[in-house]
Formats: C-alpha cells, sequence, structure tokens
C-alpha cells in the first residue's frame, strides 16, 4: 500500500511538472496528457522491467506511445526515471530540439517514433513476435488512444496478436471518451468496445484508469492468459487533475493563459499537499 | 530466353543467407505464392511471417521486428506495399531508421493486364521523396542475387523494386563488381547516354546496337541505385555525350527521369528525353506491347536519339 501511496504522489507530480512544460512551450497536448499519467505511472515505476541506466537493455520490457500526441505526460516520466535530464526538458517544442512533440528515437528510452495514428499496435506485434523468435521474457505495452481505434490498422494489428498467439503483448486504451472534434461516441463510435476485443479474441478488462493499485494489478504479469494477449481499457478523464480541463475537448491541446496556469498550479499544489 | 524470374533468385539468396543468419525473417501479406517466397517459408517456417492482407500491418510489424533486431524483408506487391502503407513506411521505417527491406514484387506494369489497381508507377515518386530509403532495382537475374546479397548487408530502410517475369539477361553471370549507388556504364559511346534501370536495361541495349548500325554511338547506362542516385555518372554522362535519354517503367512525372533531370539541370544542362509511362491509366497488355505502345523499343529510340542528338548539335 506505501508503494501505491507512493505512486499516487508521484502521479502528481508529474501532472505538476506536465502544466509546467505545457504552460512554458505554449504548444503539447495537454488533455491526454493528464488522462494517461496514472498509466504512465504505473508502468514506468511499478510494472515495467527496465534500467533507465542502460535504455538499450535488450531485456527490457517496451513500452509504445501510439497515442504519440500525449507527448508530455512521456517525456516527465522519462526524465523523473532518470533517462534524461529533466533540464532538457527546458528545450521542449522549441527550435532544433529533440524533445519534439511526438516520441522520437533520439530521446533516451523511447522505443519508437510515433505522431501518426494507428501505427503502434502492429510496431508491437512486431516487438512481441521478436520476442517468441529470440525466447525471450521480455513484454510489450501498447498505450492508445480511444479516437485512434477509428484507425484501420488497428484492427489489423488486433487480429494478427490473437492469431500469433501473443501473450506477451499488453494494450491500453486510454479511453477518456473525448477526441479533438468531442465525444468519441458523436465522432466515430467505438463501442461496445469490451465486445469488439473480445471478439477479435483478446483478454479484455475494464478498470478505473486513474487507479492506480487497478491499474498495477491489471498490467501485472500474472494476470496473463497463456496464449492470449491482453487488451485493457482504462477508464479516464481528459484533462484529470486540473478541474477546469476535465472532460473538456477544448484542452485536447489547449494552451494556458497566466491566470489559468496559476489556478492548475494551485489544485495541483494542493493536492500534493494533501497526499505528503 | 531466359526462363528464371529474379523473384525467383531473390527467394534463392535469401535462403542461403537465412541459413547462416537466423535474424533473417521474410514477411508476405497472402503473397508468398506471387513472390516465391514458398521455398523460404516451407524451409524456414520459424523465420517467415504470414500478415494476412494487410499491408500496414505488415510494415508495422517489420518496424516491431527490426527494431528488436531482426532484420526483415517484407515480400509483397509493389502496388499495395508501397501506396497502401505508404504512411507505415514514412513513420515506422524511414523515421524511426529501422532496417526494414521493402521487396515491392510485380512492379511496374508487371501485372499489366490487371488494370491500374494492379501497376506500380507512382512508388519510386513517392518513395524517393521519403528520407532514408535505398531504393534498387536489378536489371536480371544476375544482378538479383547481387542486390539481395548487397541490401543484407545495408543497415538501413531500402526498397528493391522486382518485376514479375522473367527478364532477358544482361549480364552472363553475376561475376562482375557490384555496389550499391554506384551505375554501371554497359557500353560506352559519345553521341548521347541512355539511362535506365531494371527490365527496360535490355531495350536500352538492343537500341544501341541498331544505333550503332547508323553511326551513333550510345553509351548505356544502368542505374541499378536510383537513390542515393549515382551523380558523378550522371554528370560524366552529361559532359561527355552531350544528350541524355532517360527510360523508366514508371510514371515518367516525379519518378527516375525527374531525378536525373535534377542533377543535370543543376550541374550540366543538355537536351534530355524522359521515357515512361505517361500521366494516365497505362494501357493494359504484357510488359513488351505496353513498352512498345509508349515507344519503349529499339526502333523507336532510334528516332528519339536522332532528335536528341540533333537538338544537341542545333538547339532547340
Amino acid at each position: 500500500m506505501n508503494t501505491c501511496k507512493h505512486l499516487i504522489k508521484k502521479a502528481a507530480q508529474i501532472r505538476r511538472d506536465i502544466v509546467d512544460i505545457v504552460y512554458r512551450s505554449s504548444a503539447g497536448h495537454i488533455g491526454g496528457s493528464l488522462s494517461e499519467t496514472d498509466i504512465l505511472v504505473a508502468l514506468y515505476y511499478k510494472v515495467m522491467n527496465i534500467d533507465p541506466e542502460n535504455p538499450e537493455w535488450p531485456e527490457r520490457d517496451r513500452f509504445i506511445l501510439s497515442k504519440g500526441h500525449s507527448i508530455d505526460a512521456y517525456y516527465c516520466v522519462l526524465a523523473d526515471r532518470g533517462f534524461f535530464d529533466k533540464k532538457e526538458l527546458l528545450t521542449y517544442s522549441q527550435f532544433g530540439s529533440k524533445f519534439i512533440g511526438h516520441p522520437n528515437r533520439q530521446v533516451p528510452g523511447v522505443e519508437m517514433n510515433t505522431g501518426a495514428l494507428g501505427h503502434g499496435l502492429s510496431i508491437g506485434v512486431g516487438m512481441a513476435l521478436a520476442a517468441k523468435m529470440d525466447k525471450k521474457d521480455y513484454r510489450v505495452f501498447v498505450l492508445m488512444g480511444d479516437g485512434e481505434l477509428a484507425e484501420g490498422s488497428v484492427w489489423e494489428a488486433a487480429m494478427a496478436a490473437s492469431n500469433y498467439k501473443l501473450d506477451n503483448l499488453v494494450a491500453i486504451i486510454d479511453r477518456n471518451g473525448l477526441q479533438i472534434s468531442g465525444k468519441t461516441e458523436e465522432v466515430m463510435a467505438i463501442e461496445p468496445l469490451e465486445e469488439k476485443w473480445k471478439s477479435f479474441g483478446w483478454n479484455v478488462s475494464v478498470i478505473d484508469g486513474h487507479d492506480i493499485p487497478s491499474i498495477c494489478s491489471a498490467l501485472s504479469e500474472d494476470k496473463k492468459v497463456l496464449n492470449v494477449p491482453s487488451l485493457i481499457i482504462a477508464e479516464t478523464i481528459k484533462g484529470k487533475g486540473v478541474s477546469f480541463m476535465e472532460n473538456e475537448p477544448g484542452w485536447h491541446h489547449g494552451v494556458m493563459s497566466p491566470d489559468e496556469y496559476k489556478r492548475a498550479c494551485e489544485e495541483l499544489d494542493k493536492m500534493l499537499e494533501v497526499l505528503s | 530466353m531466359n526462363t528464371i524470374h529474379n523473384r525467383q533468385v531473390v527467394c534463392e539468396t535469401l535462403m542461403e543467407i537465412a541459413k547462416e543468419d537466423r535474424d533473417i525473417v521474410v514477411l508476405c501479406s497472402d503473397s508468398r505464392g506471387s513472390a516465391s517466397m514458398k521455398p523460404f517459408a516451407e524451409k524456414y517456417p520459424e523465420q517467415f511471417i504470414e500478415t494476412g492482407i494487410a499491408e500496414q500491418n505488415i510494415v508495422g510489424i517489420a518496424a516491431g521486428l527490426a527494431a528488436s533486431g531482426k532484420k526483415p524483408f517484407i515480400a509483397s506487391p509493389a502496388c499495395f506495399l508501397t501506396t497502401r502503407s505508404a504512411e507505415q513506411i514514412k513513420v515506422d521505417v524511414s523515421y524511426s531508421n529501422t532496417n526494414v527491406k521493402l521487396l515491392g514484387i510485380s512492379a511496374g506494369i508487371s501485372y499489366g493486364a490487371l488494370g491500374m489497381s494492379h501497376h506500380s508507377l507512382q512508388d519510386i515518386a513517392l518513395l524517393r521523396a521519403i528520407p532514408n530509403i535505398l531504393i534498387v532495382v536489378p536489371a536480371d537475374r544476375f544482378e538479383a542475387r547481387l542486390v539481395t546479397e548487397a541490401i543484407v548487408g545495408y543497415n538501413g530502410p531500402a526498397y528493391m523494386r522486382i518485376g514479375r517475369n522473367p527478364v532477358e539477361d544482361v549480364y552472363t553471370s553475376g561475376n562482375y563488381e557490384f555496389q550499391l549507388g554506384k551505375a554501371i556504364t554497359l557500353r560506352d559511346g559519345d553521341s548521347l547516354s541512355i539511362i535506365t534501370f531494371g527490365e527496360t536495361v535490355k531495350i536500352a541495349l538492343d537500341a544501341a546496337e541498331l544505333m550503332s548500325n547508323q553511326g551513333i554511338n550510345c553509351r548505356v547506362i544502368n542505374m541499378h541505385t536510383i537513390k542515393p542516385i549515382d551523380k558523378e555518372c550522371i554528370i560524366k554522362a552529361a559532359k561527355e555525350t552531350g544528350a541524355i535519354i532517360t527510360i523508366e517503367e514508371h510514371s515518367i512525372l516525379s519518378g527516375f527521369g525527374a531525378a536525373v533531370a535534377e542533377v543535370v539541370v543543376q550541374n550540366y544542362p543538355v537536351p534530355m528525353k524522359i521515357m515512361g509511362i505517361p500521366d494516365e491509366p497505362a494501357i493494359p497488355g504484357k510488359s513488351k506491347e505496353v513498352f512498345a505502345h509508349y515507344g519503349i523499343s529499339p526502333e523507336n529510340l532510334c528516332l528519339e536519339a536522332e532528335k536528341l542528338i540533333n537538338k544537341k548539335r542545333n538547339g532547340w
């Protein structure tokens, strides 16, 4: 439980870092970054077998941020986890910086360049296949957005993963219900999601994507079903942690005014204080 | 007439290499038959991946394999592999710099009678505008082996374009110096140059032979590597022969002729003629018939050569 408390506090700190880099750069995709934060914290501080000192360690678990635009949370987690110096994030979205608005392999810890939606799961299938071929134990995690599921290539990969019996592959959907134009169910209805993935042969679980113990439990290796890939529908709130951003599609890639920044900081600082 | 097609040679070569190198993986999109990869799939099932008819997925999977240390070769019809999965090639292969080899089979107008859906006449234009992808096309079965061996040894993204049908031999053996990015002058001459690649190399050689009867000394250059293109060889041809015909089994827009012209106009402008498939759905038919329809025959090339030499001597 202590570990979980520590992780909950860590998530609040990461959210505070996200607000900082987004405000400083007037860039980024804050809504989806805040919705995925708890998932990334669970992965990078508890679930994944990684070594930030040795990002190319062959036995490491792999992570692909298929919803590549939600980069703010990812950079903040990688920096905090020690893949690079946090100070480097001062260049985020600046001319010539390697810390651009989507993941790229120049940044230590990033496995693949993403940004075009619907690519990550196929890449994850390839990585999971390679692990099977080489008889290695590492697992592959792919985080997708819910709006992203309208891309047909996601379903090509979904079909392939169960065809190849990739039980070392875990896909997570950040199900915040919103995309840039509005509600996913109004833009392009994707429900019933659970049934869809089950019919594609996946082991599906639906969890509260902000409840860190639930996330850790769903992602743990003992939840693995032999020969079946796992899909976790993490129900989240876009903009989670900053009250005026929560469930507002406008904050998909919104930029804060000085006053909004102040309010966001106050809310998150208060949360950190409570958690301390 | 040779009856061994290039794709068969590619398969045999990969099988020889896969025996020693267990990281070689061949992927097919329900295309193992058309790609002549059945022997590979049967002999090395643990190094073979079938993805079904899903070109976007096959490229993404290959990128994931490559990022995990494998050496994936995707053998899939060029028409689908390059355009259906263009974004995966751009992002997962080029941008992520994964060691993926794209084998575009039955390229160009190989599937002549099947229509525009099956022609790949935009692949060179598309892929050469994407950074970081080697583009290479063998002229015959001997070169197909050399190209396959060379791209196995090349660590980075590459596209190898292969026709469907057996082509007449250009070389008598594979015993010649082959180097990626270095064009081969097959026949010297000073009246003009024909620069081409793939299946039209043989037509260019036949044309040069016909021209010699008319006192025209035509240089024939096999530009097997389209990207990076051998600039030095092109500039030398412009300087020494003063006129250039390019031939491509591809749209004449933004393709190989354009690549040669980019070098010529910025270094040593000389009269050029870009021959290939015009900006229209290509007429259906067998390769030779289609080529001839669009003026790519030894006889017509002689006429084009005369016109170009006239421009070189007398101006436009």
